[in-house]
């Protein structure tokens, strides 16, 4: 097996894995990365998203050749010097979780969105987040999260 | 009427219970090795009788904790508290609320607890985590063992100092003599100490804190490891890694009753490092990565030759098989209730209606499925998991491996939620016997279709109604007949004369079982949605129609505070645009709910535009989380009240996907405005379940009067293609 060497949350990682083998797959069972979840296998649910070049992206879709070359960022890399991204902060604020399984890929697709839209309307907020599933129903606090993030801005 | 209810609880207990089958006396030598010192106090399992601290005695050498006990606390000389339930995590936010509860009476900050949950061999005995049961049980139980703790505290500094316990208080962790001013933490009290003190069942004589004066517990607490949830540091069962771990998959048959007639195995068998293992109607691979796994279980699926079994029930016959295979297992539960004649109420009735109302199966869809890591050291094994019964699954493990159950221990990392969905052990007697063949721990991971498919299902139910009302909205006549969705719930809160209630048991076609608050949403649906038919029939208002039916205080304190949150009196009906009213108790809870909800004419898709919900359950615990609990509950219901439906035909499942079957997504959730009601001179209840039941029946509701046009079955948007 060639092996394929990642960038993880601002890492090289090389590691010997069948080039269509998922990314899911890879940082879960490899890397020993496991924040992101298994939720679905179809990319219906949003648990497993990471940062794929600042994109949120299911990485249960992707084939880990595909993530070659590209900065991979999961939930584990949004931590700086101990410090919560302000996605996080406000997550744990609001908190915004009940069992807490698809909250990694709710803050992942959330920071991608504030990255491109810093004052997102509800509007903007619900159709970002339309992929991903939260079965426990803490939708009135997610959205209240993502805003109140929205609102204190970026991480200075 | 309340010995009635006993009946029902105590019968939905009895599907979950696992009676015990050793109680070994109370070994005090082995707790102080377990724990090394310090202070425990434990408190019996109710019917355990009378517990005793054995001196001496032969202490068994397995590491089997004694069954007779409900809860530990321990405080080691460091002053660090531990305690010890068989209650477990899985989002409810048990381990929050419940270490608030012993902070309060311990006299402690919340962070200076650790709670150790579900771990068999730590553990004391528990049926299991379900039916609401933690707060109003586990809750009261451990303020009794933590003020049991605080009070042995104070006699210690008593003696310590030579003085009377009268003047000494517990604060802050430290047991203080304000008159001599001088104090003493818990760790300095425990230092040395070997204490073990047990309390009886009954906890009566137990001097707690009255939620009046709570100061921790009824305070919003953030949740216990918060952070972890954030950072994706938290282990989840799916988590779980073990050094030299391998992978597992089972082959699953093509359809239910489906027997494996020939299988091929050589294509799997010849893949690096893939073991078969086939055991009875068991087959299975370990690979040392999921990715191998997965290519093997293919290779395995496309060798096997299935005998398929005909004739199973779909969507379109299902009730009508419910009905004709009702009553096959008619047990006490299942005898009718009657009060007065329900004949002769009809008789004097000035209205009288006969509707059917019918509940498809649903799936918990918990967003972890079910996952589990087995691992052997000889005769002994250890299982990570997540379920909701963590003893029963290590019988459950025993009794497939046929070994004692001393040489199973189960762990319970907090989990991926489970809704009633998680009781059983499957992926942890799959992911044993792997393990077992393989000679290595295993890991098996269940995939959503498996979650779907092999797990159970809220069950289907086809329930049977017949009400009668005088003109003046006197409620005379209330006739109910439920078959297979089960009797929780199935009372009437209502004020009838006559009645005749009865649950018909049916051996379900599909596989099924406990789901968040039971029978009880379906039986809300049929009979909220029938008592709007008949307010709609008298011309009364539903809310009011209600009201003069309902002498039960606490269910009309929330269905008026619902009212009055909402804007009831002030609704504005309009074509394609409706309002519905609805409410029930369940498990010591109370709920009413209204609902704007607005349908499309062309397409039929319901938007709920609004929702105003009162909840009461006693003294609440943590504030915030309740309203998370409660919130999320009424959430959950959008989906099985509009569009969740197990479509199903010649015993296979036809939308085992999340691109098929729906969830509840942002856009379907509306803003809900919650009032909750803290009732501090009442005992706390559970909320985990109550708030589901009365969302379906108040969009059904409101869709009529939006329509003109009555929906009795559940989704109400139908079993349509999904969007």
């Amino acid at each position: 097996m060639p092996a394929v060497v990642l960038s993880v949350n601002g890492r090289p990682r090389s590691v010997d894995a069948p080039a269509d083998e998922t990314l899911l797959s890879v940082l879960r069972n490899r890397l020993e990365l496991t924040g992101a979840k298994y939720g679905c296998g179809e990319g219906q649910c949003g648990a497993c998203m990471v940062l794929l070049d600042g994109q949120a992206m299911p990485s249960c879709q992707i084939p880990v050749s595909e993530a070659a070359g590209k900065k991979i960022v999961t939930i584990e890399g949004l931590v700086e010097n101990g410090r919560l991204h302000p996605v996080q902060a406000a997550f744990l604020e609001e908190e915004a979780f009940q069992c807490g399984y698809c909250t990694s890929g709710m803050i992942v697709a959330s920071v991608a969105l504030l990255k491109t839209n810093a004052n997102p309307s509800a509007e903007d907020i619900v159709g970002t987040l339309a992929r991903n599933v939260c079965r426990c129903g803490t939708h009135p606090r997610i959205l209240a999260a993502v805003q109140s993030a929205a609102r204190k801005g970026p991480a200075k | 009427m309340s010995s009635r209810r006993d009946v029902d609880r105590d019968a939905e207990l009895a599907q979950h219970e696992v009676p015990s089958l050793h109680w070994f006396a109370l070994d005090r030598r082995r707790f102080l090795r377990l724990f090394g010192g310090g202070i425990a106090v434990g408190l019996a399992a109710p019917g355990a009788g009378v517990l005793r601290a054995q001196e001496s005695g032969r202490a068994r050498e397995s590491h089997e904790l004694p069954k007779d006990l409900a809860a530990w606390l321990h405080i080691d000389k460091d002053g660090r508290v531990t305690v010890f339930t068989g209650k477990v995590e899985m989002g409810q936010n048990i381990r929050t609320s419940l270490s608030q509860q012993v902070a309060e009476e311990l006299r402690v900050s919340v962070d200076a607890i650790q709670m150790v949950m579900g771990d068999t061999d730590l553990c004391p005995w528990d049926a299991g985590t379900f039916g609401s049961r933690t707060t109003p049980t586990m809750g009261p139980q451990l303020r009794a063992v933590a003020a049991t703790a605080r009070e042995a505290l104070v006699d210690l500094a008593a003696r310590r100092w030579k003085v009377s316990r009268d003047g000494l208080v517990a604060e802050n962790g430290k047991i203080v003599d304000t008159a001599a001013k001088q104090s003493l933490s818990y760790g300095e009290l425990t230092r040395g100490e070997k204490l073990v003190r047990t309390l009886p069942a009954d906890t009566a004589a137990v001097a707690v804190s009255p939620a009046a004066k709570w100061k921790v517990a009824g305070t919003r607490v953030p949740k216990v490891d918060g952070r972890d949830f954030v950072t994706g540091a938290h282990k989840y069962p799916s988590d779980t890694s073990r050094p030299g771990m391998l992978h597992g998959k089972i082959l699953r048959p093509i359809a239910f009753e489906a027997t494996l007639v020939s299988l091929d195995a050589a294509g799997a068998e010849a893949m690096p490092g893939v073991k078969v293992v086939r055991d009875g109607d068991f087959t299975g691979v370990v690979a040392p990565d999921l990715y191998t796994a997965e290519l093997a279980v293919a290779a395995l699926a496309s060798g096997a030759k299935w005998k398929e079994t005909p004739g199973q029930p779909s969507n379109a016959t299902i009730f009508e098989y419910l009905k004709k295979n009702a009553d096959a297992g008619a047990t006490e539960r299942s005898e009718p209730r009657i009060t007065g004649s329900v004949d002769q109420g009809l008789a004097s009735a000035d209205v009288k209606l006969s509707q059917s109302y019918t509940v498809q199966y649903i799936a918990h869809a918990p967003l972890e499925p079910r996952a589990a890591v087995a691992e052997w050291n000889g005769d002994k094994l250890t299982v990570w998991t997540g379920t909701q019964r963590p003893f029963a699954v290590r019988e459950e493990l025993a009794t497939a491996f046929r070994m004692p159950g001393e040489n199973v221990r189960v762990l319970i990392p907090d989990t991926g939620s489970a809704y009633g969905g998680k009781h059983t052990g499957d992926a942890a007697v799959e992911a044993a016997r792997l393990s077992k063949a393989a000679g290595k721990p295993v890991k098996v991971v269940w995939t959503r279709e498996e979650e779907f498919t092999w797990a159970y299902l809220r069950p289907a139910g086809i329930i049977e109604v017949r009400g009668g009302a005088r003109k003046d909205g006197t409620l005379v006549a209330w006739e109910f007949h439920n078959y297979n969705s089960g009797p929780a719930g199935i009372a009437t809160p209502y004020d009838v004369a006559n009645q005749k209630i009865q649950y018909h048991p049916v051996k379900s076609p599909l596989r099924q079982g406990s789901y968040r608050a039971l029978a009880s949403t379906a039986n809300h649906f049929a009979r909220e949605s029938h008592m709007d038919e008949l307010a709609h029939e008298v011309g009364m208002d539903p809310l009011a129609f209600r009201l003069k039916n309902l002498s039960d205080a606490r269910l009309k304190a929330v269905f008026e505070a619902a009212a009055d949150k909402f804007g009831w009196s002030k609704r504005k009906p309009q074509p394609g645009r409706g309002f519905g009213i609805a409410g029930g108790n369940e498990k010591a809870g109370y709920i009413a709910l209204c609902a704007e909800v607005e349908v499309d004419k062309a397409s039929g898709v319901v938007h709920i535009r609004r929702v105003g919900a009162a909840f009461e359950c006693g003294a609440v615990v943590n504030p915030d989380g309740l309203r998370n609990q409660v919130e999320g509950a009424i959430v959950q219901g959008i989906g099985g009240a509009l569009f969740e439906a197990i479509r199903f035909a010649d015993g296979r499942l036809l939308n085992p996907h999340f691109a098929q079957y729906r969830l509840p997504r942002f856009s379907d959730v509306p803003p809900i405005d919650l009032v909750l009601l803290d009732r501090k001179d009442l005992p706390s209840a559970g909320a985990g379940e109550c708030p589901i039941v009365a969302l379906a029946p108040a969009v059904a509701s409101a869709m009529f009067e939006a329509t003109g046009k009555r929906v009795r079955g559940l989704p109400l948007e139908g079993l349509g293609n999904p969007s």
